[in-house]
């Protein structure tokens, strides 16, 4: 009970501010908080949602599991191969280096406007965290559970799914972690680009159209889908990393 | 076990080698697949173009210009970040109840994406350096301050306590037990904000228009001089990774008389 | 039977050469506990790593059952002396210890068997849905042993297992193998550093010198089939053989020195 008081604590306290800062604002860039309030629950009806909202995430996914598959199976083959991580690493941390929405203009060259560029420019954009923490991760697994598995006959594609992917997992979370935060930014960037729907789009027509109090409101929506996101991701990575979380907490008592 | 096998010199095997020829290669499929017609040279220009026009970019005025722009940008919001996140980091850090108030706060906040903030600053400062800053600053802020945090609440509790006990001031603690344990977090943080600042800033000017070079990439992919603009790609790829490099290279530096570089906790 | 004849190994570095093993000639009979001893350094592991496959030799060869070994072959398992990495630790005990019984296409119904069977054997029944990190080290080393027991190989090779355990469980796991070798009729090799558990444990003692490690002697254990900790520790003979043993390892380390 104390800990959800902690946690809404200071939220509130920050709510009611902006509130009673806000409320009688006459400026143009800062309406009051009651404005934005009655903004979102207007714009933001399911209807809304399903015809601005829906197709972001829809691209959000198919670009991200894209990015996932890809980035985890070209991963996983230049982590086993020794020569070949040598010879491709720098390439890599090339393209890593390169900021991601740059890539919109580029790849609006060979794939036009439409869902396609979005999808294929969230994959170009996250995909390397993945492939390089899974290269990382591979890379790094155990010398004695690899020999294990070896005098045991564990070779093959078994020796891969459970002895080098689980090993390799909590590395490989990271990088889904952080290719998440790119995927949603290269979602918004791209439609505030070139798109005719989704939440970034939406957002910037507010903008232009100088509709402040929607603009915010979509913003609030944006950050609201962001901390959402990453709650799902947290309680989905900690089920799939029970056995990490109890191994560090087992070494932490030990040392 | 070494490379080598029977009758290779063993350097070929060296990893610097195999990576100069793996981006060797690189190069030559970027100007093979155009020349050869594989690749529409209108998408992809070949390796050679890009660099004539990199060439060409270098030697205009534009360019030093935008890149000194793009360069300001980051290092003005990556110091007002560093500077907020560690004071924020520490005091935060070292007041339990301070922590347990924030603590949701931060871990709402953390994850939205600095692009939400766009319009917001296309809004309040138009396409000046302003809206770069403040896409910078907002992004590298939380980099630095969650390793800050973490950093904080490594400090070995026995150490405080005995430097409690021999009744140091705060700002002794601070010095004394705090500083040298959050130290590595800190640089770890300002690794993280480094990278995420020059993104961001080339995020910023390319979808405002302020100045810098994401504004003169997309000046480029407008007017259709794709040569140029994958040029100006590759530079701020080589900014990307220099960045990393001078960071990681600092870091160690600095850190080599810590007695234990700690591993980095993920953002 | 497990033949190692004239086997060396020799690493490569850059330009050095470290010659580990020179020439080790010695032979295990089916059915037999041999231990092998030898001075810090004197390449242990590196041999037992070549006798089990997991690494080419320069020259020699080893042959179990008159076929020469080139991979980890079948019919031979391996308890390792980090236990705490060889277990897998996203897997349960028993996922670990049925591992090795997938691999080897066995029926699912004989794997729970195994499974249960061995994990009695170690006197582990009841942690099967455990994870190793959940357990004390003896126990993970148990589960490893009981890995290798449910894999049921002919060849048991056991690379200074109790080297990181605690003295009290050391005691109890050396009684656990020579229960369970004398129970299932398993051929071990048995590798470790100390004196005392080679002469307690083995039929025979093969003695190394240090590197580069050629057999130094060898020394058959005539104690009785039933051994204690207790009161064969406190046999004459024992102190007998023991002494022997050490004065062969000292020897080897003088020879090391000069």
């Amino acid at each position: 009970m104390k800990r959800v008081a902690y946690a809404l604590a200071l939220p509130l306290v920050l709510f009611a501010a902006w509130w009673v800062l806000s409320a009688g604002s006459e400026s143009f860039y800062a309406p009051p908080l009651s404005d934005i309030l009655t903004a979102f629950a207007n714009t933001w009806t399911l209807d809304t949602l399903k015809a601005d909202v829906l197709p972001s995430l829809l691209r959000l996914f198919a670009g991200y599991a894209l990015a996932a598959v890809l980035g985890i199976g070209i991963g996983l083959a230049i982590g086993l191969n020794r020569r070949l991580r040598y010879a491709v690493e720098p390439v890599l941390e090339f393209f890593r280096a390169i900021p991601p929405p740059v890539l919109v203009p580029v790849i609006m060259l060979f794939a036009g406007i439409g869902d396609t560029m979005k999808v294929i420019v969230i994959v170009f954009g996250c995909v390397w965290p993945i492939l390089l923490n899974t290269v990382e991760g591979v890379r790094a697994v155990d010398s004695v559970v690899l020999e294990t598995a070896r005098s045991y006959g564990v070779t093959g594609p078994a020796r891969i799914t459970k002895v080098i992917l689980p090993s390799a997992g909590p590395q490989i979370a990271a990088g889904l972690r952080q290719a998440l935060s790119i995927a949603i930014i290269l979602m918004v960037i791209s439609e505030m680009f070139a798109a005719s729907n989704g939440l970034g789009f939406t957002i910037v027509q507010f903008q232009r159209s100088f509709a402040i109090p929607e603009m915010w409101s979509g913003i609030i929506l944006l950050g609201l889908l962001g901390f959402a996101l990453s709650l799902v991701f947290r309680l989905a990575e900690k089920r799939a990393l029970r056995w990490y979380e109890g191994l560090r907490a087992a070494q932490r008592r030990a040392g | 076990m070494t490379s080598a096998r029977r009758g290779n010199p063993a350097w070929l095997g060296h990893p610097a080698f195999l990576g100069v020829a793996g981006l060797a290669g690189l190069l030559l499929i970027v100007q093979l697949l155009p020349t050869l017609g594989v690749v529409n040279e209108r998408y992809l220009p070949p390796t050679s173009a890009i660099f004539s026009a990199l060439a060409d970019e270098a030697g205009t005025e534009q360019f030093w210009i935008s890149l000194k722009d793009t360069l300001v940008a980051w290092g003005w919001g990556l110091l007002i970040a560093v500077a907020a996140g560690v004071l924020a980091g520490f005091l935060i850090g070292s007041v339990p109840l301070l922590r347990e108030l924030t603590a949701s706060t931060v871990e709402f906040l953390r994850p939205i994406p600095s692009v939400a903030l766009i319009p917001l600053a296309v809004l309040l400062y138009g396409t000046e350096i302003g809206s770069t800053l403040l896409l910078v600053c907002y992004a590298a802020f939380w980099q630095v301050l969650v390793q800050v945090l973490y950093g904080v609440a490594d400090v070995d509790p026995v150490a405080y306590e005995t430097a409690r006990s021999y009744r140091f001031s705060a700002a002794a603690r601070v010095r004394h037990v705090l500083w040298p344990t959050a130290l590595p977090y800190v640089f770890t943080g300002v690794r993280l904000a480094a990278s995420v600042a020059l993104i961001l800033a080339i995020t910023a000017e390319l979808v405002i228009g302020s100045p810098g070079l994401g504004k003169d990439i997309a000046v480029a992919q407008a007017s259709e001089a794709v040569p140029t603009m994958y040029a100006l790609i590759v530079v701020t790829g080589l900014l990307g990774v220099l960045i990393n490099l001078l960071a990681r290279t600092g870091e160690r530096r600095l850190l080599a008389w810590h007695q234990s570089v700690r591993a980095e906790v993920p953002a | 039977m497990l033949e190692v004849k004239g086997l060396k190994k020799v690493y490569r570095s850059g330009n050095r050469e470290v010659e580990a093993l020179r020439d080790l000639t010695f032979t295990v009979e089916n059915g037999d506990l041999v231990c092998l001893v030898g001075p810090s350094g004197c390449g242990k592991t590196t041999l037992l790593r070549c006798i089990s496959g997991l690494l080419d030799p320069t020259s020699g060869d080893v042959k179990v059952n008159g076929k020469a070994v080139a991979g980890p072959p079948p019919g031979m398992a391996v308890v390792f002396q980090e236990y705490g990495r060889s277990l897998f630790p996203w897997m349960s005990v028993r996922d670990n210890v049925e591992l090795p019984l997938k691999q080897k296409k066995v029926a699912k119904a004989r794997r729970r068997e195994l499974v249960e069977e061995a994990l009695d054997a170690v006197g582990l029944t009841g942690t099967e849905s455990a994870y190793p990190w959940q357990l004390s080290g003896g126990m993970q080393q148990r589960v490893a042993i009981a890995r290798a027991v449910a894999y049921e190989p002919e060849t048991l090779l056991m690379d200074e297992p109790f080297a990181a355990v605690d003295a009290q469980t050391r005691a109890d796991l050396e009684d656990l193998v020579r229960e369970l070798w004398q129970r299932l009729g398993v051929t071990v090799l048995f590798v470790t550093h100390d004196i005392d558990e080679a002469v307690y444990l083995g039929r025979r003692v093969v003695m190394l010198s240090s590197s580069p490690t050629v057999v130094q002697d060898e020394l058959k254990i005539d104690l009785p089939a039933e051994r204690d900790q207790l009161h064969t520790r406190a046999d004459p003979r024992f102190v007998e053989l023991r002494t022997h043993v050490y004065e062969q390892i000292q020897l080897a380390k003088k020879a090391a020195a000069r």
